[in-house]
């Protein structure tokens, strides 16, 4: 080098740092998504509330919400009310549950037909559909990406064995696959062999609406596993010997998990909807446990009386499926955002 | 192109097949399950179970039973029902069908045209206050609960505003279109809304996002470079490539609910479909109705699948040359 | 900067572009002036992230962010185009102004025929009938060397290899007699045999249409093969601007350097070839003084200061180096014995 140029006046300190992970950098877009923020915290709070339900009940009403009460009465601005009142509309014969007083402490949304308090029922039934909801997608999205990532992977007769197996249950109209479960498993219970489950069971509900969407989920995430199976570091770690469990485990998940977190709040969403309408058809979850279907279900018959029991576990259940849908676009924009997500259930 | 459509039937066929069997499965072998029991009531009698079970035939093999179904549901097309004693399943079907078609169809013209129109706009005027607006009312419009949505629907038209406003809305039922055409317009007008709610909101999320994605294509720069309008550019080429998932999921989705799955809507309008059959001989547990109207339901999901496959060849020319 | 007899057609004047994000302000383009003389073809030449290519969709106003600002100006036959609106933008682009985009397999719309694809830019900017239009269209597709056009006219772009694509997308270029062609990297996607086709076929439908063109690459081989005039681009702003036989023969600028020492020449003994140590700048970490200075072997206290362009006649650098320093060193990195 010639000797009248100088040293290097710039240092290494100037070199850009190194780029952050794709999960790191996920969750830093997420995080600036206000509408995802929104969502995240309208479902924080409903949950927070279901889950307090029993305090609402021992602090404030001091009410079981599962117990019939057609003869209470409570008092109200000095006043003692019937819960069931007499019926001063056509023949003016029976009686009609109380509506909405509006007061927190007494049958806020009104009764029931059994004299329940609706309010009460409400929050304890967003324990079970928030329930419903998380348990069945975790399941069916652990069943999904097992089965997918093994029919992708291996290929072959596996592949095409679970490949018509999603097709068979993908063309069953998807309604009534899981009513078909429900009125046979609810009659009798399911019973194999090494366990009973009872046909009153929680667990019914939660592993037929699990079961019938794996397909949904499974079927993409095999195609995604089919596509990766092709690409360079698969196939180098192939040639490299490592073991199939290792390649599934280190190289093959870390790409699908994305997917399937963008499937999850989506998933969650189907689940709450499929299982009120699989209580409002009575035959989701079994009394005396409440979920805002079920609740929905006894408005049925109070409609044109008593709207307030139908109308707002429904208003309940959009709220929650709305804040799980924002989520979920914003899970797509941070995560995947090709992904091709399908609303619909 | 012929050993495509031969492979394509046979997967069809097989596929109908299998939904048979597995249906057959659900209703007779799940372990713990008596349909006998079912037939004869809570209380029945041992002799009368016995006397049940030889006359349904519930006392011979699984496989005979399903052999026997199938023969009399297609072949000899007499199958009749386990409740309605005497009554044949086909006709049941056929007379029902028409209800669910044209709640279908009718819905998926509105939907379509909603659906199309909300999610175009929204592409068009990304980033400004109209896209987010689209967006959140779609995200409301998938959220709700088609049933409640429905029933909604009642309380506001048949209570009190029914005597006013509404007074034209019938609570529930169905006229056929030969009968009268603008009774049948007029039942089927709140369910038609009722059902497109829901997919119009998916379809107008669907496209929207194809046609974000599709203005930041390559092609969409050249048609730019080529100096077209935007008018053009958008319409044209955006909406044109982005159409082709649309066009797919609107073949699946209306085998779906031709196949059953506006039974909600059906049950909540009482409209005397398909669904309502189906969602009827589940609750009495009558099998071959079940049998019949699963069988009609998935033919076409498969039939729609099959039409999406062979129309994705027509609106999307890269598919014609691997087919 | 001109060469007096020719009125240049194209005259882009310290074109700024930057955009704001959320890490700080890009500078993609700054301070970049050139012109373009009649059918002259002007090679931009940069590593990818140089901003060639953005200011070209710039001066087109095919820049469609929300967080862009541009500054300078662009005249194309003597009209600023830059700030027109997309209506008064519409008959230069396509109808004056061609382009040519790196790959073809994406450029084309997927889901209508070529020919279809062609006639549409015909008729947006001529008068020309349904009938005319595919007439011509088959015409350009011979031209482009699409062998058996009548029938090839009516094949989706699919069914087309990468070349013979690249082969419809100039006919679409062309279509309308553009003064100028635009062409962004237009054989990088190619494999090599194509590639030379490509730039033949370039070449020689110049000649025909007497466009001049605009060819961004970051191969100084193509530049060798095509170029009159060399714009050299590193980090958003111009190093070098000079004829293509001076910069090749006559490199003022280190960068300048690396870049020739990077293209193997027959007849030319070297030890080795010759590389950039380092890694382009990122767009956010542009220093104040020189850009290249961080990767740059013969760095000095002055290039602290950002370098004007300067030089003699039309060959200008931005470099701090003596015309002296400049040949002995250059030299040296030519031969081999050192990095630029």
């Amino acid at each position: 080098m010639s000797d009248t140029v100088s040293p290097p006046s710039l240092t290494l300190s100037e070199l850009p740092k190194a780029p952050e992970g794709p999960w790191r950098s996920s969750v830093r877009q997420l995080r600036r998504n206000k509408g995802a923020i929104v969502g995240l915290v309208v479902l924080v709070a409903i949950a927070a509330i279901s889950i307090a339900s029993p305090l609402y009940v021992s602090l404030v009403t001091h009410l079981n919400p599962f117990n019939t009460n057609l003869n209470g009465s409570f008092v109200l601005n000095g006043q003692t009310i019937q819960v069931m009142q007499p019926n001063t509309q056509g023949l003016g014969l029976g009686v009609n549950p109380i509506g909405p007083t509006w007061d927190f402490q007494h049958y806020f949304l009104g009764a029931d037909n059994l004299g329940r308090d609706v309010f009460a029922r409400l929050l304890y039934g967003g324990r079970v559909s928030l329930l419903i909801g998380f348990t069945s997608a975790i399941l069916c999205s652990l069943l999904a990406t097992i089965m997918g990532m093994v029919a992708g992977y291996y290929g072959g007769f596996i592949d095409w064995i679970m490949s018509r197996f999603f097709d068979v249950i993908w063309a069953f109209p998807i309604y009534l696959l899981a009513i078909s479960l429900s009125v046979i498993l609810l009659t009798s219970g399911l019973n194999l062999g090494f366990i009973h489950i009872q046909a009153g069971s929680l667990l019914l509900p939660i592993l037929i609406i699990a079961g019938v969407y794996v397909p949904y989920v499974g079927r993409p995430i095999r195609g995604l596993v089919f596509s990766l199976r092709e690409r360079e570091f698969i196939q180098a770690s192939i040639g490299s010997g490592a073991s199939d469990w290792h390649i599934l485990r280190r190289e093959i998940l870390p790409n699908v998990m994305p997917s399937v977190i963008v499937f999850f709040p989506l998933m969650v969403a189907f689940n709450i909807l499929t299982e009120s309408a699989l209580s409002f058809l009575s035959i989701g979850v079994q009394p005396p446990s409440a979920s805002w279907g079920t609740v929905l279900n006894d408005g049925l018959d109070l409609l044109y009386t008593r709207p307030w029991v139908a109308l707002a576990p429904g208003i309940l259940i959009v709220i929650t499926c709305g804040a799980l849908n924002v989520l979920g676009d914003g899970f797509r924009d941070a995560f995947d955002p090709k992904a091709k997500l399908r609303g619909s259930v | 192109m012929l050993r495509f459509v031969t492979k394509r039937l046979i997967s069809a066929v097989l596929v109908l097949f299998s939904i048979s069997v597995l249906v057959f499965l659900i209703f007779f072998a799940t372990p713990g399950v008596n349909p006998a029991a079912r037939i004869a009531g809570r209380s029945a009698s041992p002799a009368t179970l016995k006397a049940v079970e030889a006359t349904f035939g519930l006392n011979r093999p699984i496989p005979i039973r399903y052999g026997l179904m199938m023969y009399h549901l297609f072949i000899k097309q007499d199958l009749s029902s386990y409740v309605n004693i005497g009554d044949k399943v086909i006709p049941q079907i056929t007379q029902a069908a028409p209800v669910t078609l044209s709640l279908v169809f009718g819905a998926a013209v509105l939907w379509m045209v909603f659906g199309v129109w909300a999610g175009v706009i929204a592409a068009k005027n990304r980033g400004r206050f109209i896209d987010p607006f689209i967006m959140f009312v779609g995200i409301a419009a998938v959220s709700i609960p088609a049933y409640w949505l429905g029933e909604v629907v009642q309380l506001i038209t048949q209570t009190s505003l029914h005597s006013s406003v509404f007074h034209w809305v019938p609570s529930t039922g169905f006229t056929p279109l030969s009968q009268n055409p603008l009774q049948w317009a007029v039942h089927l007008l709140f369910p038609w809304l009722t059902l497109a709610v829901l997919y119009a909101g998916i379809y107008a999320r669907v496209l929207r996002s194809e046609m974000v994605n599709a203005m930041n294509e390559d092609y969409i720069r050249t048609a730019r470079a080529k100096g077209l309008s935007e008018r053009r550019i958008l319409y044209r080429h955006a909406l044109r490539c982005s159409l082709i998932p649309i066009v797919s999921l609107f073949g699946l989705d209306i085998g779906a609910l031709i196949g059953g799955s506006a039974l909600l809507i059906e049950v909540v309008f009482g409209l005397p479909g398909v669904g309502m059959l189906t969602y009827n001989s589940l609750t009495n547990l009558d099998l071959p109705v079940i049998m019949g109207t699963v069988m009609y339901g998935a033919f076409f999901v498969v039939l729609a699948s099959a039409v999406v496959d062979i129309l994705y060849a027509v609106i999307d020319p890269r598919v014609r040359v691997v087919s | 900067m001109l060469s007096p007899e020719s009125t240049p057609i194209l005259e882009a004047t310290d074109l700024k572009v930057s955009f704001s994000t959320r890490g700080g302000i890009i500078r993609a383009v700054d301070g970049l002036s050139f012109a373009v003389g009649a059918k002259e073809t002007v090679g931009i030449v940069g590593e990818s992230g140089s901003g060639k290519s953005v200011a070209m969709y710039t001066m087109l106003g095919l820049t469609r962010d929300a967080n862009v600002s541009i500054s300078g100006s662009v005249r194309f036959q003597g009209q600023e185009i830059l700030g027109l609106s997309d209506t008064q933008m519409r008959p230069i682009r396509g109808g004056q102004i061609g382009m040519i985009f790196q790959d073809p397999m994406t450029a084309l719309t997927p889901v209508y025929k070529v020919g279809w694809q062609i006639v549409e830019q015909l008729r947006a900017h001529t008068d020309l009938t349904k009938q005319q239009a595919r007439a011509r269209a088959i015409e350009l597709l011979g031209e482009v060397g699409i062998p058996d056009p009548g029938r090839r006219v009516d094949s989706y772009p699919h069914e087309f290899s990468g070349g013979m694509r690249q082969r419809v997308v100039i006919a679409m270029a062309l279509s309308c007699n553009p003064k100028l062609l635009i062409a962004d990297e237009p054989t990088t996607a190619l494999d090599v045999t194509t590639q030379a086709q490509i730039l033949d076929l370039m070449t020689r439908l110049q000649e025909n249409y007497g466009s001049s063109i605009i060819i961004i690459t970051h191969d100084m081989g193509v530049i060798a093969e095509m170029a009159d005039r060399v714009v050299v681009m590193y980090a958003g702003r111009p190093a070098e601007i000079g004829p293509e036989i001076d910069v090749v023969r006559n490199p003022q600028h280190p960068y300048t350097w690396g870049l020739l020492g990077a293209v193997p020449r027959t007849g030319v003994r070297t030890e080795r070839l010759a590389t950039i140590p380092g890694n382009a700048v990122t767009p956010l970490n542009v220093p104040e003084g020189c850009a290249f200075a961080p990767r740059c072997s013969f760095v000095m206290d002055q290039c602290a200061t950002r370098p004007a362009l300067h030089g003699d006649a039309d060959h200008l650098n931005a470099c701090w180096l003596s015309p002296a320093q400049k040949v002995e060193l250059r030299g040296k990195v030519l031969r081999g014995e050192i990095d630029a």
